[in-house]
């Protein structure tokens, strides 16, 4: 396998000082000003110092590789390796870096129509091979650099521009595909709640395997509010329920709703009104059966008062496809005639004549 | 030649020891069901062929259909080989001896045998069942359709049968064993030793004890009965090729490439990624560098054909010889990325196989339809580097040279070989390590001053800076990239200017590409026949058969389309007139007339076949 390389003293202290700065790259950032991207970005050049301290990563070694759409010219703002590649493919050029390169860290910037539309078929086979890529997915249910066409997560009845009547196109739950293809981290973050979203960029960064992380980013030019009703810090308490690893589902601003199952179905009770605690479904991330995973990727269409889920709603470990095919490699090359080049070309019957 | 040639013991005796007739060459065509193993046949042949010294070409013909039914039309397999004393660069236009292992092979190859010819078929199979299957209404033995040809029909089932009913084998493998008995006949035929393919199955089958014994059972048997019956009536001999001294091995075009390739990363210290999609005729370079982890090859199956460029071209981003392999249909799917690449001027190397097309076409057969598309088929002004091989051992030449221009030059190289090349089979010289082409590649590792996109004087290469190198962050892109800096730029005049300079970077690869060679007259003459790819074979056994009657014809063969040698119009001025032969309705004709404004003719084939040398050699004859 391709060893880590040993960093030196220096390079370990450089890392240690890195900050905010140092990732940002000199580049005006040119997103419509109040988008959600500002935020986001804002989040990851924060974040990055820490993730590379906290994983002794140095910039070198982090790439950002995105498709196209407004949020994929998010590597032109990071003073790292980046690559703004075409519509929909970006996680082709980023699993093709990723293995060639397994010491990289490497981060996919999509959104809702570059990933589940153009780009659909290369997502899912990202996620299931597991390839050790961090995939941000900013979904704003709308095409904003082809100024406002709806899209693969838009809702039915949506008018857009190309839509006078309404969509009749029905969404799809950007979850619930990750969740199929097998995808080993899935997790969700609201571009506003900007503590959250941090958190979730370092867990992702910290996950070895395909990450995939929905990103609710409000487009304020063509699809303004479209995740107020939840999103809104007013309401965000009571209408979200962040997540949490073997904790009983309890939401609200004074935390006195909570989940439970009733058969299949999810219901909201009151924890103020006498339901018991003990009743109530319990987090967890680490199983591999994928029902509860499921399960919440819906939550919030179980009923009106079921809230939106954020945090993290898998985290499996599982071998990625770039270390399987790395490890194969270096059993290779500990063959005899491994890069014997006289042997590669004498292969097979030969003959010889005088 | 170090080959045996010492008697065998069993060819003492019987009425073999008769003069046999020597001649020049001899084309065999093998052809049977898919499961009667003919491939295997062909390549014993072969092997048996090289050893006695001859000059060798074969072609597989495989059958559409992975398993098509049993005696079928659709199912049969075939395998041609030209063997000769002289030197010969084509499995030959019409093979002069079939082994037909049923009626539906008899059927779908006689019109290709040479009037006259020599027809061994298994008489076994001659029933209503097969006749039918086959759509013979009668035996074709019995209606004349054969008149003309010297048959025979030997039963090769039951003989073989017969001669392995000691083995213990059962019922099923030994019937299997009947194409060795074949074999053994043409063995006899053709005066070769017995010992020499005795020895190649020990290796192929020595482990498996029965089926070995079996097999050197029936090949035996078939040699003595054809010793011993005294119906073979002509026995023949080819004799030793002047070939170069030097160790051989055969090697067929896909097989090439893979080599090539592996070879060329090395040259380069660069790791060699291949990211592909399967697609017939390209499959077996994917499966090919899938064993080459040892050389340090990762190889990508991918979701699709855009998948398996993307993935690619990431890897040359991140420092690697990003290979990706398809035919025409999946290089229609990459477009949009080659473009990517051109822009973001990566080392990005585009193998396509080409086959019959539009659209899905003739998956098997052999087309040279994709030249016009390699040089258009992307959005936009983007001009990328192509490279032919001209024969199946050329296909390692070429892969080299590719990796040579994609990396100097940061360029995206087209790589066009097709399906008669990816199959045939020709013998390779093998190579000293040390004669190889050396490939000098840098990185830009110097942050200071460091800009993406300032050019090398010389060749217009832009830095390679990959990642894990501090300093050197920078970021490509598709948007038009501002001049050294590589930032995003929509000026007007920086766009005219990039697109001026990728288009100048591909034209100074002419500097760099050996210039373009006359075979026959250099001065000029009254007709030039050029080619590009895998009409090398044909064109030149075409050019020497007629020169050698006196007609002053010359060729001259491109293995770099784009750019063209620096000579190219230099040499079309002088000659009368110009004869392109292509596979294709006159692609590299409509480049040669609109690029140098001249006048040339076309010979056009769209049949899924290569040029029969005839056919070039009458096209000449007329314009002479
Ligand atoms: S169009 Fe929407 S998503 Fe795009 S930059 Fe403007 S606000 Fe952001």
């Amino acid at each position: 396998m391709t060893a880590k390389p040993e960093l030196s003293p220096e390079k370990i202290k450089e890392i240690e000082e890195y900050d905010r700065k140092i990732f940002t790259s000199d580049q005006i950032v040119r997103w419509c000003p109040g988008c959600g991207d500002y935020s986001i970005l804002a989040q990851m050049q924060k974040t990055m110092p820490e993730i590379c301290q906290e994983q002794g990563i140095p910039r070198e070694n982090v790439a950002v590789v995105s498709g196209i759409g407004c949020s994929s010219r998010f590597p032109y703002y990071m003073n790292t390796y980046g690559f703004h590649s075409i519509h929909g493919r970006a996680p082709t050029f980023a699993s093709g870096l990723k293995i060639s390169r397994p010491e990289l860290q490497v981060w996919v910037v999509t959104g809702d129509g570059d990933a589940l539309s153009i780009g659909g078929n290369h997502l899912i086979h990202a996620l299931r091979r597991n390839v050790d890529l961090k995939i941000l997915l900013f979904n704003n249910r709308i095409y904003g650099l082809t100024k406002g066409q709806y899209s693969p997560t838009s809702e039915q009845g949506k008018k857009t521009k190309s839509t006078p009547q309404g969509s009749v196109d029905y969404p799809i739950n950007p979850l619930s595909l990750a969740l199929a293809a097998e995808a080993t981290f899935v997790a969700r973050t609201i571009d506003a709640d900007t503590k959250h979203l941090a958190s979730i960029l370092k867990r992702a960064a910290r996950h070895k395997g395909s990450a995939f992380i929905e990103i609710y980013q409000n487009c304020n030019i063509f699809n303004d509010g479209a995740f107020k009703s939840f999103a809104d810090k007013k309401v965000r308490d009571d209408r979200t329920i962040v997540l949490e690893h073997g904790q009983p589902m309890v939401f609200g601003k004074e935390k006195d709703k909570g989940i439970r199952l009733d058969g299949l179905k999810p219901v909201v009770v009151d924890l103020a009104n006498g339901a018991d605690e003990s009743s109530l479904l319990v987090h967890d991330e680490k199983t591999t059966d994928p029902t509860l995973a499921n399960l919440l990727a819906r939550l919030e269409e179980a009923d009106e008062s079921t809230p939106v889920p954020v945090g993290v709603f898998r985290a499996l470990d599982k071998p990625t496809y770039d270390g399987l095919l790395d490890e194969q490699v270096a059993t290779a090359q500990e063959q005899p005639n491994a890069g014997d080049m006289a042997a590669l070309l004498a292969g097979g019957e030969t003959w010889t004549v005088q | 030649m170090v080959v045996e040639t010492q008697a065998s013991p069993l060819q003492d005796g019987g009425s073999g020891d008769s003069d046999p007739k020597v001649v020049d060459k001899v084309v065999i065509r093998f052809a049977g069901d898919s499961g009667d193993g003919m491939q295997i046949t062909g390549s014993f042949f072969t092997h048996n062929s090289a050893l006695a010294g001859n000059d060798i070409s074969t072609l597989p013909d495989f059958p559409a259909e992975i398993r098509a039914p049993a005696g079928t039309l659709p199912g049969v397999s075939g395998f041609q080989l030209n063997f000769s004393s002289l030197q010969i660069m084509t499995p030959g236009d019409t093979p002069e001896v079939l082994v037909a292992m049923n009626p539906a092979a008899l059927k779908v190859n006689l019109r290709d045998l040479v009037r006259g010819g020599t027809i061994i078929l298994n008489s076994d199979t001659f029933r209503k069942n097969n006749l039918k299957k086959a759509g013979y209404t009668e035996d074709p033995r019995e209606t004349g359709d054969l008149e003309g040809y010297n048959v025979h029909a030997v039963p090769l089932t039951s003989l073989t049968l017969e001669a392995v009913k000691d083995t213990g084998i059962s019922h099923k493998l030994a019937g299997r064993c009947k194409n060795m008995f074949a074999l053994g006949i043409m063995l006899w035929m053709y005066d070769r030793s017995l010992e020499a393919t005795l020895g190649l199955m020990t290796k192929k089958f020595g482990k498996m004890e029965e089926v070995f014994e079996a097999n050197k059972k029936a090949l035996t048997a078939g040699y003595n009965y054809a010793d011993t019956v005294e119906v073979f009536t002509g026995r023949f001999q080819v004799g030793k090729a002047k070939l170069v001294p030097g160790t051989y091995r055969m090697l067929m075009g896909n097989q090439a490439a893979v080599l090539g390739f592996v070879a060329g990363a090395q040259l380069a210290k660069r790791p060699l990624f291949y990211g592909s999609y399967p697609i017939t005729p390209a499959s077996s370079i994917l499966e090919g560098l899938s064993n080459f982890k040892h050389f340090g090859v990762k190889t990508f199956q991918a979701e699709d054909e855009i998948a398996a460029v993307g993935s690619s071209i990431g890897a040359a981003f991140g420092g690697a010889i990003g290979l990706t392999g398809t035919s025409g249909p999946g290089v229609a799917l990459k477009a949009e990325a080659i473009g990517l690449a051109a822009m973001t001027e990566l080392p990005l190397i585009v193998i396509n196989v080409q086959r019959g097309g539009p659209s899905t076409g003739l998956p098997t057969k052999t087309e040279q339809a994709d030249l016009l598309q390699a040089m258009f088929g992307r959005n936009g002004e983007c001009p990328v580097a192509i490279v032919a091989p001209q024969s199946p051992a050329d296909c390692f030449t070429m892969a080299i040279e590719a990796i040579r221009i994609a990396t100097k030059y940061m360029v995206p190289v087209m790589y066009l070989s097709d399906g008669y090349l990816a199959n045939g089979a020709e013998p390779w010289s093998i190579p000293e390590v040390e004669d190889l082409p050396g490939i000098e590649v840098k990185n830009a590792t110097d942050p200071e001053g460091f800009l993406p996109y300032q050019r090398d004087p010389e060749t217009l290469a832009r830095p390679w800076a990959i990642p894990g190198t501090p300093g050197t962050e920078h970021r490509l892109g598709g948007l038009e990239k501002q001049e050294n800096t590589g930032n995003v730029s929509y000026d007007p005049e920086n766009h005219q200017k990039m697109t001026l300079l990728r288009a100048e970077k591909v034209e100074r690869i002419a500097q760099s590409i050996p210039e373009l060679e006359v075979h026959g007259d250099p001065d000029g003459g009254d007709v030039l026949v050029l080619g590009w790819g895998s009409t090398y074979g044909s064109i030149t056994s075409a050019v020497n058969r007629v020169r050698d009657r006196g007609g002053r014809v010359s060729s001259a063969h491109l293995r770099h389309l784009n750019p063209f040698p620096a000579n190219i119009e230099e040499v079309l001025g002088k000659f009368k007139k110009i004869l392109i032969p292509e596979l294709n309705m006159g692609q590299l004709l409509f480049l040669i007339r609109a690029r140098f404004c001249i006048e040339a003719e076309g010979l056009n084939k769209v049949q899924g076949q290569p040029f029969q040398i005839g056919e070039i050699e009458q096209k000449i004859e007329e314009l002479l």
